[in-house]
């Protein structure tokens, strides 16, 4: 019994005094964190994807309570809602950052840019980067071994077997770890813009124009018509290369059919309604026989989920095709195919025929 | 038992079947393009320009700096151009492009095959020549020699290593130049004995070379302090702090350059063209390269004029083979595939090995079983599985904290690798990284 009595009386002054001890190291040592920055933290969509620039949720919570002024700051994750949602909790300013998304400055497909060797090394960009310029005349177009897809954490990109590019899909939020993961540095962060609607030079190639050209047929080449026919002051020209500034940009369009190699693209615009229009249906509909599912693309296609390619009035034709990869046509970036005028259709074929046996020839030399 | 490097090392096979053969002259092209960027450090500041008429041996871009160096004409002729061409490394660099008319020489220089013994130059005239000279390390390394000979202050240097060990695979240029130019390489060797202001030198030739080996030998008894030193076949020997273990069982501390230990090491070609500078004042415009493979029918060895196409070279071997997968440039452990083959000669150009295109595929990349060969094979004992998946991790603290900038980039992990997994590539890449991180601390 006395037993009993001494071992409870032992446990219960251990446990008093170490509960006393706790208590009081606990106030010394005590941290004080705001409780805003869980509610914060709560709020916001705990990608941890490190768009907003801090590494992480919690630490763009913790900058979102500690700043007075958080106008400048936004999750583009979340986008307006969740920078509405953090405002509500903390009472403060939320800026309107415009949307970004992500675009590829490089078309250099398989056609457009014709391989002269083979690449057999480790599968990284940033490993054959290190090595040398490309498989390609261009050294400074896409490598196509999709590091930027391998960084991407919300299956927003994918490479298309097709063209060796990658392609990014509309539910980008431009946290900008392809841009990151990019050793050419190909990837851009630009507007969304209005609808979906941009324009940018599809190109980085700093090469003169000959060298550039010879290389890949929608290189920029510097010629500079596009500078001089913006009316918004919005294009400029260093190093051979026109850069569209997407801040100025008013999305007028002019620039895109003085372009001579198509290098400047125009994502999400309804076809152009020029005098052409009559001569494209024909074409479309020539073609339609034989490819019925191209011409279902253009007629049921929402307008604004096209990749339009501005060509020359001549054959100025717009079909596109729903990848087969996508699914969802709401997200759709669809591929830019070029039908060219029917007569042609077949020479162009042996030419791309020629061109890719004298570059499997060139293959095996090099 | 003859010495060797203690740790790690391969023996790939040898294959060398361009030895024995003679130096072939390469007639002098047509037109040339010599990049302005041969060597490690600042690409040189042309000093032509378009139009200009130049003989063999002008100087057509000046050193940019202390580590740079000075590039001269390989031919006569006029300057078309300054442009930018593909180069060694795979980027369009920019070069300048000369068409060839007749073959005239610089007065200054002394065309005579007669053997110039008598040293007058002082230690610093040699130096001097060598830089002006534009002669840099003709291993494939191009460091500009000049800035090895000068002993940092506060160093002292007791010992030469002449690097005659061609420890590469396929590669003979140094091979026959040490059977045909015996003489001059033992009075280049002189050259850099009273540049260093030591009396030693050993010449160091690996085993599978017993002609150059006895050859030097018996020269070598009429020049004081040069001896030679016959070493056990193993790559990577050649590599300067490999070659150092080997010879007198001194390791250079890690992130350190030979001086440390008291020794500069220079390769057997870069001796021959310090001769021809200091005694014949020649400057470096043409190079021995070797032009070898399995399915080249007339594997040789070329004296060509820097800035020569490789294709002339490959013509003159007996023509690009049908079954061809890779043309490198260099030896199949350290060199580069090359893109194509209108690429120039250059200063680091030892060889041309073509690879027939069974040969030239790469296995496919399987898992790493834990083997450990890639870290029995590394002569700088480092862990190469690690340092893969750390610089593909990005993981660049790590990776600098197990030495990755101590890699000399021999290959011979990847070489041994059982499961065919690309280990020296990613180790290249953290390479280049950590050194960025490195040089942005100290800034």
């Amino acid at each position: 019994m006395n037993v009993v009595v001494i071992t409870i009386l032992t446990l219960a002054i251990l446990g008093t005094v170490a509960a006393l001890v706790l208590f009081f190291v606990a106030q010394k040592f005590k941290v004080f964190e705001d409780p805003r920055i869980d509610l914060v933290e709560e709020a916001l969509p705990a990608a941890n994807c490190g768009g907003c620039g801090f590494p992480g949720c919690r630490a763009f919570a913790e900058a979102l309570v500690k700043s007075d002024d958080i106008s400048a700051l936004n999750c583009p994750v979340g986008g307006a809602d969740t920078m509405n949602a953090v405002a509500g909790i903390l009472g403060k300013e939320v800026g309107t950052a415009a949307p970004l998304i992500a675009v590829v400055r490089c078309y250099g497909t398989c056609d457009n840019r014709p391989k002269t060797n083979h690449y057999d090394g480790a599968g990284s960009c940033a490993v054959a980067a290190s090595l040398y310029g490309g498989d390609t005349g261009c050294s400074y177009g896409c490598l196509g071994e999709g590091d930027c897809v391998e960084a991407c954490k919300f299956d927003a990109m994918y490479m298309d077997p097709k063209t060796g590019l990658p392609v990014i899909k509309d539910n980008c939020i431009a946290c900008g770890a392809c841009v990151e993961a990019c050793p050419k540095d190909i990837i851009e962060l630009r507007k969304v813009g209005p609808k979906g609607r941009r324009i940018f030079v599809s190109c980085i190639n700093k090469d003169k124009g000959g060298v550039a050209k010879k290389s890949c047929e929608v290189a920029c080449i510097g010629c500079g018509k596009c500078v001089k026919v913006c009316p918004f002051d919005a294009i400029t020209m260093e190093n051979n290369l026109a850069y569209i500034d997407y801040e100025k940009c008013k999305l007028c369009r002019k620039c895109v059919p003085v372009c001579p190699t198509h290098a400047i693209h125009e994502i999400n615009f309804p076809p152009p309604k020029e005098k052409t229009e009559a001569k494209d249906e024909a074409i479309v509909e020539g073609k339609a026989a034989d490819k019925p599912v191209a011409e279902k693309a253009v007629t049921d296609a929402p307008v604004g989920t096209r990749l339009v390619v501005a060509k020359p009035a001549a054959n100025a034709t717009i079909a596109d095709k729903p990848m087969a990869k996508n699914t969802d046509s709401e997200e759709t970036i669809s591929e830019e195919t070029n039908i060219s005028k029917p007569a042609d259709a077949e020479l162009a074929d042996r030419v791309k025929k020629d061109i890719t046996a004298s570059s499997d020839d060139k293959n095996k030399e090099d | 038992m003859l010495k060797t490097f203690s740790l790690g090392g391969i023996h790939p096979p040898e294959n060398k079947f361009s030895a024995g053969k003679k130096i072939e002259v390469l007639p002098v092209p047509a037109q040339v393009t010599v990049p302005i960027s041969q060597h490690i450090g600042a690409p040189a500041t042309p000093v032509v320009a378009k139009g200009d008429l130049v003989k063999v041996g002008t100087l057509l871009a000046k050193s940019a700096g202390f580590v740079s160096a000075n590039i001269h004409s390989p031919v006569s002729g006029s300057v078309l151009k300054i442009d930018d061409v593909l180069d060694p490394s795979g980027y369009r660099k920019p070069a300048i492009f000369i068409k060839v008319e007749g073959d005239e020489w610089e007065e200054s220089i002394d065309r005579s095959t007669q053997l110039k013994k008598e040293i007058t130059a002082s230690s610093e005239e040699i130096i001097k020549t060598i830089a002006n000279a534009g002669i840099v390390g003709l291993g494939g390394a191009t460091f500009p020699s000049h800035v090895k000979l000068s002993v940092p202050p506060g160093k002292t240097c007791d010992l030469l290593i002449i690097n005659a060990v061609e420890c590469e695979p396929y590669l003979t240029a140094d091979h026959q130049l040490m059977l045909e130019k015996g003489d001059e390489i033992m009075v280049g060797t002189q050259i850099f004995m009273k540049a260093l202001k030591v009396d030693k030198a050993i010449i160091a030739i690996e085993n599978n070379k017993p002609d150059a080996i006895k050859h030097l030998q018996s020269l070598a008894s009429s020049y004081p302090g040069i001896t030679v030193e016959p070493l056990k076949v193993q790559y990577p020997q050649g590599g300067e702090k490999q070659l150092i273990d080997a010879c007198i069982k001194r390791q250079i501390p890690s992130g350190k350059l030979p001086i440390e230990v008291g020794a500069v090491v220079q390769n057997v070609g870069t001796t021959v063209a310090v001769y021809e500078a200091v005694q014949k004042n020649k400057p470096l415009f043409e190079r021995v390269v070797t032009v070898t493979g399995k399915s080249v029918t007339k594997p040789s060895n070329f004296l060509a004029r820097i800035g020569t196409p490789i294709s002339n070279l490959i013509e003159a071997a007996g023509g690009l083979p049908q079954d061809t997968g890779k043309v490198i440039g260099g030896g199949p452990m350290m060199g580069k595939a090359l893109v194509s083959t209108d690429i120039p000669i250059t200063k680091g150009s030892s060889g041309i090995l073509i690879i027939k295109n069974e040969e030239s595929k790469r296995k496919p990349v399987q898992n790493c079983i834990r083997c450990g060969k890639c870290i029995t094979v590394c002569p700088m004992g480092l862990e190469p599985y690690l340092l893969m998946t750390v610089s593909d991790k990005a993981m660049y603290d790590i990776a600098e904290e197990r030495r990755i900038m101590d890699c000399i980039e021999c290959g011979s992990c990847s070489y041994t690798c059982p499961s065919s997994r690309p280990l020296l590539d990613y180790i290249r890449l953290g390479k280049g990284k950590v050194g960025q991180i490195m040089r942005s601390r100290t800034k």
